[in-house]
């Protein structure tokens, strides 16, 4: 169990992208002017900002993925000792991942999982 | 060649271990990018670089890697100025740092942390940040579109890769890349894609398939779609920026493949006992090629999702059945596993 290596690899990762930048900075030219400094919007003038009130249609997709995620952290460990504990072990897991499967129904059947989540007093549409 | 008095000085010993390893990715990302044009050439019914360096335009990324060394780094004014410069180092760490847990060989391997598989996992999501903070800060909608798209599906696509990944893990009973590949050695049917036969085969497709989204490749590359979103979370980056990203995500394409071929291929294994003379290396780096190339042939041969269809594949196909397959892998490995 040694993290030092980890360390190296990341402190290495770091210093070959500084030295990458750097390099280019002494070798490549820079001319900055106001037109090349605009914002790219396939050559157009730049339409206000993307920096508004964004629908992020996946936010109850990230809350569902929280949860799933934390279930994994916990699958881990009952992963590495699943053939010493035994079935008692399976049961208990299976009943664990029962309930969330309940909770993936429940968002499924809500639709949440669409991309597109229709209105609430929509006609089923088609999937 | 006599190494064992480097092994009094563990610490220089990792770090020509990693200089070698950054040396490895560097080669790799400019092969693999030769080859990847050469390949989308020849599926195209075309011939691709032909006249760099004579034979066949095998210094063509070379030439390109110098090109982009020369570019002006262009940062736009409306850009977040320190949230730009920092999403490239976030990325390429991400992508690096995969790197010290991959066992190249029996020796050969950064840190064989007894928690090896869940590292991966949780390391590779640095890239998710360094993306979004990437789409964030170009103040730009195309990037930002892709930023948001990148960040949905790789969050995604995370829970079936991890749950895939399990399986292995309860086979062999151990979270560490080298005590995984030793328990798959003899011949090639004692690799974990071969036992356990059809439930460790699943979770390799399904690792395989969602491994693709991770590394936002095709069918899954809507995050970069050029045609609806110019380049996506880096279209505002220019010069070694744009070639740090490129970078990473080149360099995730070996992460993820290698794992897979730690994990079910049998790593630096030999498929045949009397195959063994041949240094694991060149096993591991063949396995982990192969793959790599079964990924650029998919991208040059598919059409690409829509991102409705993408999020559909996720959480109401890959996620049912990997659960399913890893409680079924479970049920196996208690019943028969001892």
């Amino acid at each position: 169990m040694n993290f030092v290596p980890i360390l190296i690899f990341l402190g290495a990762a770091a210093a070959v992208v500084f030295a990458a930048l750097l390099t280019n900075r002494l070798l490549a030219p820079h001319k900055p002017n106001p037109a090349k400094l605009t914002t790219y919007e396939c050559g157009e003038e730049p339409v206000g900002s993307p920096w508004i009130r964004f629908n992020t249609r996946f936010y109850v997709i990230a809350l569902i993925f929280i949860v799933f995620d934390v279930e994994v952290l916990f699958l881990f460990p009952w992963a590495v000792n699943l053939k010493q504990m035994g079935m008692f072990a399976w049961v208990e897991m299976a009943v664990f991942i029962a309930i969330l499967s309940i909770g993936l129904a429940y968002v499924w059947a809500k639709r949440d999982l669409e991309w597109i989540k229709p209105k609430p007093g929509w006609v089923k549409s088609k999937d | 060649m006599n190494l064992e008095f480097l092994s009094q000085i563990p610490l220089l010993l990792t770090i020509v271990y990693c200089v070698a390893v950054v040396a490895f990715v560097f080669l790799f990302v400019l092969f693999s990018n030769w080859l990847e044009r050469k390949i989308s050439a020849h599926i195209q019914d075309r011939l691709g670089p032909m006249e760099t360096g004579g034979w066949h335009g095998w210094s063509q990324a070379i030439a390109d890697a110098l090109k982009l060394l020369f570019k002006e780094d262009i940062i736009p004014a409306a850009a977040d100025n320190k949230l730009f410069r920092l999403a490239p180092y976030l990325v390429f760490v991400g992508s690096l740092a995969g790197f010290a847990v991959l066992p190249f060989g029996a020796q050969l391997i950064g840190s064989d942390l007894n928690i090896g598989m869940y590292y991966v996992i949780a390391i590779s999501s640095l890239v998710v940040i360094g993306i979004l903070m990437a789409g964030w800060a170009s103040n730009n909608k195309w990037a930002l579109y892709g930023a948001m798209r990148a960040a949905a599906q790789m969050v995604s696509y995370e829970v079936p890769v991890a749950l895939s990944l399990l399986v292995p893990v309860i086979m062999s009973g151990t979270m560490s890349m080298q005590e995984i590949v030793h328990n798959q050695e003899g011949y090639f049917w004692n690799w974990y894609v071969f036992r356990m036969f059809p439930f460790s085969f699943v979770a390799f497709i399904i690792y395989f398939w969602a491994s693709l989204a991770e590394v936002n490749r095709n069918p899954f590359d809507l995050p970069e779609a050029e045609s609806e979103l110019v380049a996506g979370y880096f279209t505002e980056y220019s010069g070694m920026r744009f070639a740090i990203f490129f970078l990473a995500e080149y360099g995730n394409m070996f992460v993820v493949s290698a794992i897979a071929a730690t994990v079910f291929l049998g790593g630096w294994q030999a498929p045949f006992p009397f195959l063994k003379f041949i240094p694991g290396a060149v096993w591991f780096i063949g396995k982990a090629m192969s793959l790599v190339f079964v990924q650029m042939w998919l991208r040059w041969t598919l059409p690409r999702l829509r991102v409705d269809q993408l999020m559909h594949v996720c959480w109401k196909i890959f996620l049912p059945f990997s659960f399913a397959n890893l409680m079924l892998v479970g049920l196996w490995a208690v019943l028969w596993g001892k």
